[in-house]
C-alpha cells in the first residue's frame, strides 16, 4: 500500500506553506507521527507528523519550495523500494507537465509542481529571539537590516549591537550653518508657489483681523511625566508621544469649553460662526516654506489617534505632500516654535480661524515652588505659551481664560 | 514566578515526587486512586498528542493542546459527582475524559462535523464555549437554578450540587467573569470558579493581567479564593474536593486558582515561540505533572512496570482508535442544519431545504 501526505492546513485558512526542512529521506522507516519535515506558514513554523508508517519512497517537494495545501508532499508505502507501485514509478511524474526529476546522489527527489520562478508574496519572517525582537522594536531597529551571527539564522540581542539608528537629535550649534552664497550685490526671487500663499494668507490676515496677544508662562514637569507615562503605556504602541501631543490635546479640550476661540468671523454675513468641531491645524516647516495642514475631526479623536495623526502630519508636510484639501478648512492652529529654541511670539492667525497657540521650548529653569507652604527654588520643566486671538469677536478676559485652561491641563 | 504566593500556595506533592502535608488540605485516597489519577492524566496526555497530530495530518481544523495541565483538569474532574454540572471552555478535554465523553466526540468538534455532540444532561458536562469567559455566566446562571431547586444544603450526598465553571488567567481580565463573581457573591451561589492560570493568554503573559495573584482577587468580590498548586494532582483534588462540597452545602462560591502551565501552543494555529522562552518551557518541564506523580508512585512502590507498560498499551490503543475513528467520521449532511433546529419543520423550512436539496444534487456525485 502506498500513501501519499497532502500538504495540511495547518492554521486555519491558510492556502500554502514553505517546506523548509526534511527530517526523513527516501528509504527509512517510520511510524505514525514521526515527524517527517518542518513547514513555515504565513503564521510559524510546524513539524508535520506523518499519519502513515512505512517506509519513505518519495520525497515530493523541496526544501525551500512554497507549495499550496493540498499538495502531496511525502510518498510512503509498505516497501523501501518505490518501483512496485506503478504510480510510484519514476517515469510517470516525470512524463506529466512541469514535473521534474531531479537526482542527488542515491535520494531520489521528485519534484511535483516545479520550482516556482514568480516570487511567491509572503510576510518577510525573521527568526529571532523574543529579547532581540523587543530590544529591535525599543531601537526602532528592523530585524531585516540585522545580520544573525548564529548558523541557524536565529537574531540574538548580540546581533543588534551597531544596528543603532541615527541619533534623532541633530545638536548643531545654530550658528554652525553655512551662510549661502551669492554672487553680486542683489539676488531677485519670484514669489510664487507656497511663498506666495504665505505672503497673501499673512498680509490678508494680519490687516483685517486686529491681533492680540497673550502669553503665560507654565511649569510643565507634569506634562514631561505624563510624556514618559504615555511612552510606557501599550495603548500608545507605535504612536510618538511628545509635549506637543499632550498640548493638542489640551487645545481640543479648551476648544470646547471656550468655543468662540474655534469660531469663524464671517464678514460678509455679518455672523460669528460657533463650528462644533475641531480642524486642528499644525503649523509645518517644510522645504518649500511654512505650510499649516490641518488634523480633521481631531475632537473625536482618542489622544492615542491624535498622536498618529500628529506625526503623520508632520511627515507628510516634511515630504513635501501634503494636499491642499489637507490644508484648508482648520479652525485653530498650534505653531510649535520650541525645537526652533524660541519662547514665545506673537503669532499671526491663519486666515478662517480665529486664535493660534504658539508653543515656546521647553527648557529647565529656576522656578519657585510651595513645599509645605513654604516658598522654595526649584529646577522645574519651564515653557511659555503665546495666543494671538481676533479681537473683533474674542476680547482680552475670553482669550485669557483659553489660554489659562491650556496652561492649567499643562501645569 | 509571577502571581505565585508562597505563603498560600497548596501542594501536596513536590516536583520531585514528595508527599508533603498541608493544614487545611488532605488527599484521603490509596494507592489505588493515585494510579487512577495517573492513569487519567497518562491518557489525557496521549489524546491531547494524538489530537495534535491529528491536527497536522489535516485530519482536524484545529486543536487546542492542554498539554501541561492534565492535573489541574484530572484532579478537578475526577473530585466531581454525577449531578455536578460543569461549564468549560475549549481546552477543558481532560474534564470531558473524567466526566465519561469519548474523546472521538469531543474531536468531531474540531473536526467540523458538529458543534459538539455529547448530551449534556446526561454527562454534567456543558459543550464547549469559545467565547472567552461567557461560560462564567452560564454556570451561575445555572447554580442559581440549582438553588432554587433547593439542590443545595440538604445534606444528601446524591442530590446536593455543584456547578463548575472553568476559564483561564485571560478571561479573569473579562467582564463576563467579574460579572459572574459579582452575581455568585451576592446570591451565594454554588459554584467553584475553576481558573487554570496557565501564565498566558495566548501571547499576552500573566504579570501584564494582574498585579496581585488571581486567586486574591475573590476576596474583594466577598468569597474565598485559593491557589493550589495545579501541576500536583493530589493537591488540585483536595482544594477541589473541599470547594465544591462548601457549594454543596450552600457555604457559596470558592476560587480555585490552579497554578499551572500551557506547555504547548495555545492553539495550533499560535507559534508560542515567538513571545516566549526556552528557558521558561524548561523550568516548566521540571515541574512536569507526570513526571511528579510518576516519581511518587516509583519510589514510594504503588506501582510496579506493568502497570506503566499496560499504559504505555492502552495508550497506543487509544490513540489508534482516535485516528481511525476520526477518518471514519460522516461527513455532515446539508439536511442537519435544518432537520437539527426546529423540533417541527414549518413548510417553510421544508421548501427551503428541497430547494436546497435540488441545489446540491446538481454537483457531480453529490450525495445530500
Amino acid at each position: 500500500m502506498v500513501n501519499e501526505f497532502k500538504l495540511p492546513d495547518v492554521g486555519e485558512g491558510l492556502t500554502e506553506a514553505e517546506l523548509v526542512s526534511w527530517h526523513v529521506k527516501v528509504g527509512d522507516q517510520i511510524k505514525v507521527n514521526d515527524v517527517v519535515c518542518d513547514i513555515e506558514t504565513a503564521k510559524s513554523v510546524v513539524e508535520l507528523p506523518s499519519p502513515f508508517a512505512g517506509y519513505v519512497q518519495a520525497l515530493l517537494v523541496q526544501e525551500g519550495e512554497t507549495v499550496d495545501v493540498g499538495t502531496p508532499i511525502i510518498r510512503v508505502g509498505d516497501t523501501a523500494g518505490s518501483g512496485e507501485d506503478p504510480d510510484a514509478s519514476a517515469e510517470k511524474p516525470a512524463e506529466s507537465a512541469g514535473a521534474v526529476v531531479v537526482e542527488e546522489e542515491q535520494p531520489l527527489t521528485l519534484v511535483g509542481s516545479g520550482p516556482r520562478t514568480a516570487a511567491v508574496a509572503r510576510r518577510p519572517r525573521f527568526l529571532a529571539k523574543p529579547t532581540a525582537r523587543a530590544a529591535a522594536r525599543e531601537q526602532g531597529i528592523d530585524l531585516a537590516d540585522v545580520t544573525p551571527a548564529r548558523t541557524d539564522g536565529v537574531i540574538t540581542t548580540a546581533d543588534l549591537a551597531g544596528r543603532h539608528t541615527a541619533p534623532t537629535a541633530d545638536r548643531r550649534r545654530a550658528y554652525d550653518v553655512p551662510a549661502p552664497v551669492f554672487t553680486g550685490r542683489t539676488t531677485r526671487e519670484p514669489i510664487k508657489g507656497v511663498r506666495k500663499m504665505m505672503g497673501q494668507a499673512m498680509a490678508a490676515s494680519a490687516f483685517t483681523v486686529p491681533h492680540v496677544t497673550v502669553w503665560t508662562t507654565v511649569d510643565v514637569t507634569a506634562t514631561m511625566r505624563r510624556v514618559e507615562e504615555l511612552k510606557q503605556d501599550r495603548a500608545y504602541d507605535g504612536v510618538k508621544v511628545s509635549p506637543l501631543l499632550v498640548l493638542a490635546q489640551a487645545c481640543v479640550e479648551a476648544l470646547r469649553r471656550h468655543p468662540l476661540l474655534n469660531a469663524l468671523w464671517d464678514e460678509d454675513a455679518q455672523e460669528v460662526v460657533l463650528r462644533h468641531y475641531v480642524n486642528l491645524g499644525i503649523a509645518a516647516a517644510t522645504p518649500r516654506g511654512l505650510i499649516v495642514p490641518n488634523i480633521k475631526d481631531a475632537d473625536l479623536m482618542g489622544t492615542p489617534d491624535l498622536g498618529r495623526a500628529i506625526a503623520d502630519l508632520i511627515g507628510v508636510a516634511r515630504e513635501g505632500r501634503t494636499q491642499p484639501a489637507e490644508q484648508q478648512g482648520g479652525t485653530f492652529t498650534i505653531s510649535n516654535i520650541g525645537p526652533l529654541g524660541m519662547e514665545g511670539g506673537t503669532p499671526i492667525i491663519n486666515p478662517g480661524e480665529s486664535a493660534i497657540l504658539c508653543f515656546g521650548a521647553i527648557d529647565k529653569r529656576p522656578w519657585v515652588v510651595s513645599v509645605d507652604g513654604e516658598d522654595r527654588l526649584a529646577i522645574r520643566d519651564v515653557c511659555t505659551l503665546s495666543l494671538s486671538f481676533d479681537h473683533r469677536h474674542i476680547d482680552g478676559a475670553a482669550g485669557s481664560a483659553f489660554l489659562a485652561d491650556v496652561a492649567a491641563q499643562l501645569g | 514566578m509571577a502571581g505565585l504566593d508562597q505563603a498560600g500556595f497548596v501542594q501536596l506533592l513536590t516536583p520531585t515526587g514528595e508527599r508533603l502535608e498541608h493544614p487545611d488540605y488532605d488527599f484521603r485516597g490509596g494507592p489505588e486512586e493515585i494510579r487512577s489519577l495517573y492513569r487519567d492524566m497518562a491518557l489525557v496526555r496521549r489524546f491531547d498528542l494524538e489530537a495534535t497530530a491529528l491536527q497536522r495530518h489535516g485530519e482536524l481544523g484545529l486543536w487546542a493542546p492542554l498539554a501541561g495541565q492534565e492535573a489541574a483538569q484530572v484532579g478537578a474532574g475526577r473530585s466531581l459527582r454525577p449531578q455536578d454540572y460543569v461549564f468549560p471552555t475549549y481546552r477543558e478535554h481532560g474534564v470531558a475524559w473524567c466526566r465519561g465523553i469519548d474523546p472521538l466526540q469531543v474531536l468531531s468538534l474540531f473536526r467540523g462535523i458538529d458543534y459538539g455532540s455529547w448530551d449534556p444532561l446526561e454527562t454534567g458536562f456543558q459543550l464547549y464555549t469559545l467565547v472567552i469567559g461567557a461560560q462564567a455566566l452560564h454556570a451561575v446562571g445555572y447554580a442559581l437554578g440549582v438553588q432554587r431547586d433547593h439542590a443545595i444544603g440538604t445534606g444528601d450526598p446524591d442530590r446536593d450540587t455543584a456547578v463548575v465553571a472553568h476559564f483561564g488567567d485571560g478571561a479573569t481580565s473579562q467582564g463576563d467573569v467579574n460579572e459572574a463573581f459579582v452575581f455568585a457573591a451576592s446570591y451565594q451561589a454554588p459554584v467553584v470558579f475553576f481558573c487554570q492560570n496557565n501564565q498566558w493568554a495566548i501571547s499576552e503573559p500573566l504579570e501584564r493581567q494582574s498585579r496581585i495573584p488571581l486567586y486574591r482577587r475573590a476576596e474583594g468580590f466577598g468569597f474565598p479564593g485559593v491557589q493550589v498548586d495545579g501541576n500536583d494532582v493530589l493537591a488540585v483534588r483536595a482544594v477541589t474536593e473541599a470547594a465544591l462540597q462548601r457549594a454543596r452545602d450552600g457555604g457559596g462560591p470558592t476560587l480555585i486558582e490552579a497554578y499551572t502551565y500551557r506547555m504547548g501552543a495555545h492553539t495550533t494555529t499560535d507559534d508560542p515561540t515567538r513571545y516566549r522562552l526556552d528557558d521558561e518551557l524548561e523550568q516548566w518541564r521540571q515541574r512536569d505533572p507526570l513526571a511528579r506523580a510518576e516519581a511518587y508512585l516509583r519510589t514510594d512502590d504503588l506501582a510496579d512496570q506493568a502497570f506503566f507498560d499496560d499504559l504505555d498499551a492502552e495508550g497506543d490503543a487509544l490513540g489508534e482508535r482516535l485516528r481511525a475513528g476520526v477518518r471514519a467520521m460522516a461527513e455532515p449532511t446539508a439536511h442537519q442544519l435544518f432537520d437539527r433546529v426546529n423540533a417541527e419543520i414549518s413548510e417553510e423550512l421544508a421548501a427551503q431545504r428541497d430547494a436546497f436539496d435540488a441545489y446540491l444534487a446538481t454537483f457531480e456525485g453529490a450525495a445530500s
